[in-house]
């Protein structure tokens, strides 16, 4: 069965990077340009992983992931921080709310970002 | 204890810790009191030692109060540099990632908007940079200030075509003294931000007391916000960020571009009605 990302990104030639590799991936796709849509599609659709930028329109991504794991429709899905921040502060506060892992887009390449997306969704089938 | 925490996340060292210093001066006012009450009621009557206690813990109070203040000041210019430095970095990296990925995909197009970007925010950054070190020199000439707004909103014209935009151009003419380079960055700042933030009908006009007014009917700038307009970096909540490319340095290097001028700009504006910029240039231009 096909497993669904969603996509939580601001900046919309990025989403659509990425959005098209992972298609080609055989992955359903979902797009949400600020924090409140992507709550509002977290919540609708249940999407097997969710991918947070972190700086992020109406609402960031702390306070995303905060609502994420605060809420029992969405605290199980692994949310992967995909962001260019690269703070120690900030990467222990988003893991210390709960994201699975923390990747630096500018440090990879597009190749490598989706080898880890797979990786990650293949661990929520076991 | 607090302090040692916000001194470890200001990366400063406990003696340039305002928080500390503040306890610090405020044990030395305690000091110098009860040093001050000894020492005078031992040589001195209970007039003299009231009148010596009070100068004492007013002197120190106020010695304390400037210290602590200065001290809070360049931790706050110390935490502005480090912030400044962590946001341009990080908006420095965003077209950086999308080249890096756009060239695995093989979209041009992409790579060719992130490298303009970068430029500008380069460019912007460096603007930034001058007007810090208050190495912003003017190199002024005469020039029709009315000839230069046509020649920008000419510039213009396809953006302005894509946007359904119109833009009312001013009647009169006016000839100014300034550095037109640095106008006219201003101004095609003031009017693309007319473009980029909603605008359809764009009126600039002009007067005889060297007032220059750029009025757009777009997205306006929510009152809570309207504070922070000239700040470094600022971008309103109003306004996606996918929709708008922007730096959040224009209005500041803008602002500064006037100031140098000794002229004055500021704006109203009100929330999906619009806005308009008023540039007055000082008598001199």
């Amino acid at each position: 069965m096909k497993k669904t990302i969603l996509l939580i990104e601001d900046e919309a030639n990025l989403q659509k990077l990425l959005g098209e590799q992972l298609e080609e991936q055989n992955f359903t796709v979902l797009r949400a340009l600020n924090g409140e849509i992507g709550i509002k599609k977290a919540l609708e659709h249940r999407p097997n992983l969710i991918l947070l930028d972190l700086i992020l329109p109406k609402k960031n991504g702390f306070e995303v992931l905060r609502d994420l794991k605060a809420n029992q429709a969405t605290k199980d899905i692994p949310v992967i921080i995909l962001t260019n921040l690269e703070n120690a502060s900030e990467i222990q506060k988003a893991l210390a709310l709960g994201a699975t892992t923390y990747l630096v887009k500018t440090n990879y390449q597009l190749e490598e970002i989706i080898k880890k997306i797979k990786e990650c969704a293949l661990k929520i089938n076991n | 204890m607090p302090f040692f925490k916000e001194c470890q996340q200001l990366n400063l060292r406990l003696f340039e810790c305002p928080s500390f210093l503040f306890v610090i001066m405020g044990l030395v006012t305690i000091i110098a009191i009860i040093s001050t009450y000894f020492v005078t009621s031992y040589y001195a009557g209970p007039e003299i030692v009231i009148v010596a206690t009070a100068s004492a813990a007013m002197v120190s109070f106020v010695i304390g109060h400037f210290v602590v203040r200065s001290v809070s000041r360049i931790a706050q210019a110390h935490q502005m540099q480090s912030d400044f430095v962590s946001i341009a970095s990080h908006q420095l990296r965003t077209p950086l990632s999308l080249i890096k990925w756009a060239i695995e995909r093989k979209n041009l197009d992409i790579i060719k908007q992130a490298n303009q970007r970068m430029l500008k925010l380069v460019n912007d950054l460096l603007n930034v940079a001058r007007i810090e070190q208050g190495q912003f020199k003017l190199q002024k000439e005469k020039f029709d200030l009315s000839k230069l707004i046509r020649e920008i909103v000419q510039e213009l014209k396809t953006f302005t075509q894509a946007n359904n935009a119109k833009i009312i151009l001013p009647d009169q003419s006016l000839v100014i003294f300034a550095d037109k380079l640095k106008i006219k960055m201003v101004l095609e700042n003031l009017i693309n931000n007319a473009l980029l933030y909603g605008g359809k009908k764009i009126i600039i006009k002009l007067n005889n007391n060297k007032i220059v007014s750029i009025q757009d009917n777009g997205v306006g700038i929510p009152k809570e916000q309207q504070k922070q307009v000239f700040e470094k970096f600022f971008r309103a909540n109003n306004v996606l960020r996918h929709q708008t490319q922007g730096t959040g340095l224009g209005l500041y290097v803008c602002q500064a571009i006037i100031q140098a001028h000794q002229g004055k700009i500021w704006f109203k504006s009100k929330e999906n009605k619009g806005t308009t910029f008023y540039i007055k240039l000082n008598k001199k231009t």
